[in-house]
């Protein structure tokens, strides 16, 4: 039960930073898509939206071959910051954010381009400088979208399990997630652990689902 | 006002082309363009706002130069100082009439309070008899109540000119003319400059003041 509990713990810490990352640059790349014109942009779009449609474990490879100890980016960290992030939670997070990414993307990108262009164009005529018309009309519209499909994010990073394993491994206590324990438990033919771990997943599946239905009241509530 | 207008610019809307080429000087405090739609008005009274950039040529209000393309001048939206109200007025719906108004008296990163007020809000508020309804949002009030609000938010920031956009084209007939007696008085207290767009013919003749004639993307001549 305790190790359990630990995965658990592991998987909403994972997640949870996983989410807060995508959220930051979904937002980001989700407004450069939907307002900015620049050539590329469509190479750009397919580029970030490429996880969603590649297999995880392929993902995962990419990120080792990236952040890996002989990898551009991770033998950068090592020599500068002395960072490893393979096999560590840290890794997790990046597995999850990278194969969660999309969904926020493509959320955040579509609620934008659903804010009426001249509500921006009027908060310009009225003196507001760009930052300002970003955080005061258009990020304010486009909530309720981009929250949806960070909870949907949220819910993917939970399930990780494919690019998680690649990058971050299964050590218990440390980077082995639920999604992770369930399958190592099922694989040393420990059915007791399995089931205790798959129901927990279930719950905690639906609490995020019931909580994320609170947090995005429907559409025929939220307009009166 | 002395406005004086010369650009041209080249828009494209799928298979259809069409050449902008305005030109026309004012020194009256009421100008009214009139033209189909589809003479391109909008575009050009949106170059002058600097929500969009002509290709070419010159704008000067009041003796400031906002656009000069071959001095390399484009002063931008937020900075030129012209009250704009647009067609189907812009109305921030995630704000209350007072968060509209007040939109653009505070210029930086954040929104006015809900309950914001100055001396400045207490007026327009009064002014255009909107107390009743401060706290409620675009979607609530009437259509002559949104004219209004977006009228004061245009107003509240002291512009040196007003750039209306179809004023009455959202409103019923009745409404229309009510709306265009309480415009005329506006603008003979405020002594400010209007320019005013519109395909409606009794717009021109109601309105008053110097009526120019814009035809295929380029302004005619004068009278109506």
């Amino acid at each position: 039960m305790e190790a359990a509990l630990i995965a658990l713990g592991l998987s909403l810490k994972v997640a949870l930073w996983a989410t807060l990352v995508d959220l930051v640059l979904g937002v980001g790349f989700g407004y450069l898509l939907a307002r900015g014109r620049f050539p590329g942009r469509d190479v750009l779009d397919a580029l970030l939206t490429l996880p969603m449609v590649m297999p995880p474990t392929v993902l995962g490879y990419y990120l080792l071959v990236l952040v890996g100890r002989n990898g551009p980016i991770g033998h950068w960290l090592q020599e500068h910051f002395g960072i490893n992030l393979i096999f560590t939670w840290q890794g997790a997070v990046i597995a999850a954010a990278v194969v969660a990414f999309p969904l926020v993307l493509k959320a955040a990108r579509s609620a934008f381009e659903a804010v009426d262009l001249q509500l921006e164009q009027a908060a310009r005529v009225l003196g507001v400088p760009p930052l300002g018309v970003f955080l005061r009309v258009s990020l304010p519209l486009a909530w309720r979208g981009v929250l949806a499909g960070t909870l949907l994010a949220f819910a993917r990073s939970m399930g990780e399990f494919g690019a998680t394993l690649m990058v971050a491994g299964s050590i218990p206590g440390k980077t082995q997630t639920l999604s992770i324990a369930v399958y190592e438990a099922v694989q040393a033919g420990q059915d007791d652990t399995a089931n205790l771990l798959v129901i927990i997943t279930s719950l905690t599946c639906i609490v995020v689902l019931v909580a994320a239905n609170r947090l995005v009241p429907n559409r025929a509530q939220g307009a009166a | 006002m002395t406005i004086s207008v010369k650009i041209r610019k080249s828009l494209r809307a799928g298979p259809r082309s069409f050449e902008l080429d305005a030109q026309f000087e004012s020194a009256s405090k009421r100008v009214v363009i009139y033209g189909a739609s589809g003479a391109g008005k909008s575009q050009m009274l949106k170059a002058i706002a600097g929500l969009s950039k002509p290709d070419s040529g010159l704008i000067e209000l009041d003796g400031q130069t906002l656009f000069d393309s071959s001095a390399g001048i484009d002063v931008p939206a937020r900075k030129r100082r012209v009250g704009y109200l647009f067609q189907d007025y812009a109305l921030f719906p995630h704000l209350n009439v007072r968060q509209n108004i007040a939109f653009g008296l505070q210029r930086g990163l954040w929104n006015p309070s809900a309950k914001a007020d100055s001396e400045a809000l207490r007026y327009w508020l009064q002014a255009f008899e909107l107390d009743a309804v401060a706290h409620q949002t675009p979607d609530q009030l009437s259509g002559g109540q949104r004219q209004r609000v977006a009228l004061a938010r245009a107003l509240i920031a002291e512009p040196s000119a007003l750039l209306l956009d179809e004023p009455f084209a959202a409103l019923d007939p009745s409404l229309r003319v009510r709306m265009r007696a309480e415009l005329d008085a506006l603008q003979r207290r405020l002594d400010i400059p209007m320019l005013l767009i519109t395909h409606d013919p009794d717009d021109a003749s109601t309105f008053g003041g110097e009526v120019l004639t814009m035809t295929d993307g380029a302004v005619a001549g004068e009278g109506a």
